[in-house]
Order: structure tokens, then C-alpha cells, then sequence
């Protein structure tokens, strides 16, 4: 049985290394939420607006697109359309969570809401150390990051004109990490398939279908080679 | 406020409301009592990797070769991460070094 310190010792733990995964998302996110904060309030909203914004969409690309249709006046049905087209990438990332995030009981709806290309990338690639409840670390990565974007969007509708340093550039951070994790996934996985299957669809789209529209075709063509990779294996195995 | 209030509501809570939709659409599917199907687990399973590769390429997707600086910094700034990344394998330092040096590049060697 455990005691109640050993229990004490592993949330301590828990925490800690939750916050340590989620770092590299800090930086990235505090400053483009700033830059969407500060974009925001020039269009003539409150910073009430952007805590609201990024407290229930909650998503980075979407939202620099919302004050775009918001400022042009596109009307409601339209700005749904262009949603459904700039995230319809997360149809495909839930896939690889389905059997994990059902078993996280309470934790499940915020888990499902808070699916986005970071923590997504994060958690894929979430290999949780002894002494720490893996699930919970999980889901506080998930809030870690959406509290980060929260923060940075209502300090950018506030303060943004204030930045005391120059903090052109480091959107890259978002880089940095998506090429990291590709890194370690190349190096943990037996089989490089998957990988070059994603890149060869993501080239091949981009160059097919340029660079605004190539994702969903890139991902959907990515899932078809899996379901014909599959149905061949299946068909060897009998 | 110079944009109409319930306009503006309206376009929250549709962009709102359709990315929660784009979030858990497998989960409405897939996610009830009884297991996913098969082959959605084996998708699941191998999905992540060329996902994350994709991500890379979305990130690298408004480079253009019109101009050194559209494109340099960014290269420069990807294999100082991937040789970090190699030499270390500390994702923070890779991720804060490369960042700083790309800020570095954009900000003082290709103006």
C-alpha cells in the first residue's frame, strides 16, 4: 500500500517533470499569444476578448486568422468554413489517443479540447520516468500549455507595444521543437516508414497543391498509404 | 469597439465551436467503450511520426528562394538545432540555441 508521502513525493514529481516537458512550448507560445494579444486589441477589442479568445478556441494559426475576419467583416457561416479547413488537421491527430485519452477518466474532455499541434507533438513523444503518474503529467502538460497561451494573449492585448527587446524570430522555437521530436521519434523507431511516407505525401502535396492548402491533402494521402499498408499485411498474414 | 458585438460573438463561438468539433471528431467516433477497430489503432500507432514530419514541412512552407534572407536564416538555424540536438540531445538547449541564433540571424545578419 502506498503511504501518503510516497503519494506526496510522486505528484511533487509529477509536477515537476510536467513542467519540464512543457517548457520548450512556453517561450513559443507566451510570444505568439503576445503577438495575437497585441493584433487583437489594435483591431479594437478589449483584452477581456483575447482571455476569452484563447480560452476556448485555443488555436494558434485559427485565431491570427480570426482578427483577419473579424476586421474584413466575413460573415459567420464562412469563418466556420475556413475553420474546418485550417483545423480539419486535428481530425487526424486524435487517432493516436483514442484508446489513451478514454481511460483518463475526468481528465478526458479537457484532453479532447486541448489537442493542439504542441501538445500533440509533446505527448507523442512522453516517455514518463519512475515516480511519476504518467496520466496526470499528461494532462497538466495540457493545461501547462494552454495556460501559457492564455497568459501570452492577454499580456499582448495589454502590454504588447511594451516588450523591451526585439522578439523578431522566435517563432522559430515552434521549429526547433517539431524538428527535435522528429529527431527523437527517428531515433526510437525500428522502421523510418511512417516518417518518409509523411514527408514524401507533405512534398508531394505541397508542391501539388502550395503551401496555404497542403496540409489536409498531405495528411489524408498519409492515412490512405497506412490503411492500403495495413489491408497488405493483413492479406500476408492469412 | 468599432466592430458589432454580436457579430463578433457569433464568429467566436462558430470558430469556437468547429475546432472542438475538428478535435474530437475520432473521439466521437472511436473513443467509446467497446476498443477502436484495428486498423485504427495501427494508424494511431504509426501515425505520430510522419504527423510530426509534416509539421516540420508546414513550418518551412512559406520559405521562398527569391531572397537569402527568406530562406538562409531558417536553414542556418535548422542544422545548428539538428547538431545541438545530436551532439547534446537536450531539448531545451536545442530549442532555446536555435531560436537564438535564428533571432540572431534576422535580426542582425540578414536585415
Amino acid at each position: 500500500m502506498k503511504t501518503l508521502q510516497t503519494k506526496i513525493y510522486n505528484n511533487k514529481n509529477t509536477l515537476l517533470f510536467a513542467f519540464e516537458q512543457s517548457i520548450p512550448v512556453l517561450l513559443g507560445y507566451l510570444f505568439l499569444g503576445m503577438a495575437f494579444g497585441l493584433m487583437i486589441q489594435k483591431a479594437g477589442y478589449h483584452v477581456l476578448w483575447a482571455f476569452f479568445m484563447s480560452l476556448f478556441i485555443y488555436a494558434g494559426s485559427m485565431q491570427f486568422l480570426l482578427v483577419a475576419l473579424l476586421t474584413a467583416g466575413v460573415d459567420v457561416l464562412t469563418c466556420g468554413i475556413m475553420t474546418l479547413l485550417i483545423n480539419g488537421r486535428h481530425l487526424f491527430y486524435g487517432l493516436s489517443f483514442v484508446n489513451i485519452f478514454k481511460h483518463m477518466g475526468k481528465y478526458y474532455p479537457y484532453m479532447v479540447f486541448s489537442l493542439t499541434d504542441e501538445t500533440y507533438s509533446i505527448l507523442c513523444a512522453l516517455k514518463a520516468p519512475e515516480g511519476v503518474n504518467e496520466k496526470k503529467a499528461m494532462f497538466l502538460i495540457a493545461i501547462f500549455d494552454h495556460s501559457y497561451w492564455i497568459m501570452g494573449s492577454v499580456l499582448g492585448a495589454l502590454t504588447g507595444q511594451f516588450i523591451p527587446f526585439n522578439s523578431n524570430g522566435i517563432e522559430f522555437s515552434m521549429t526547433a521543437l517539431f524538428l527535435v521530436i522528429f529527431m527523437n521519434q527517428w531515433k526510437e523507431m525500428k522502421s523510418h516508414k511512417a516518417a518518409l511516407c509523411g514527408l514524401a505525401c507533405g512534398i508531394l502535396s505541397l508542391y501539388l497543391f502550395g503551401a496555404d492548402k497542403f496540409i489536409l491533402p498531405a495528411l489524408f494521402a498519409t492515412v490512405c498509404l497506412m490503411v492500403v499498408y495495413y489491408i497488405q499485411n493483413q492479406k500476408r498474414g492469412k | 469597439m468599432n466592430i458589432a458585438f454580436e457579430y463578433s460573438i457569433g464568429v467566436v463561438m462558430m470558430v469556437a465551436v468547429v475546432t472542438l468539433f475538428t478535435r474530437a471528431l475520432p473521439f466521437l467516433l472511436f473513443g467509446g467503450k467497446k476498443d477502436a477497430p484495428k486498423w485504427v489503432q495501427f494508424i494511431g500507432r504509426t501515425l505520430p511520426p510522419a504527423i510530426i514530419a509534416i509539421l516540420v514541412l508546414y513550418c518551412f512552407k512559406d520559405m521562398s528562394i527569391t531572397e537569402v534572407k527568406n530562406w538562409l536564416p531558417q536553414i542556418l538555424a535548422s542544422i545548428a538545432v539538428v547538431l545541438l540536438h545530436l551532439w547534446k540531445k537536450n531539448t531545451l538547449l536545442s530549442v532555446g540555441g536555435g531560436t537564438f541564433i535564428y533571432m540572431v540571424l534576422i535580426q542582425v545578419v540578414f536585415i
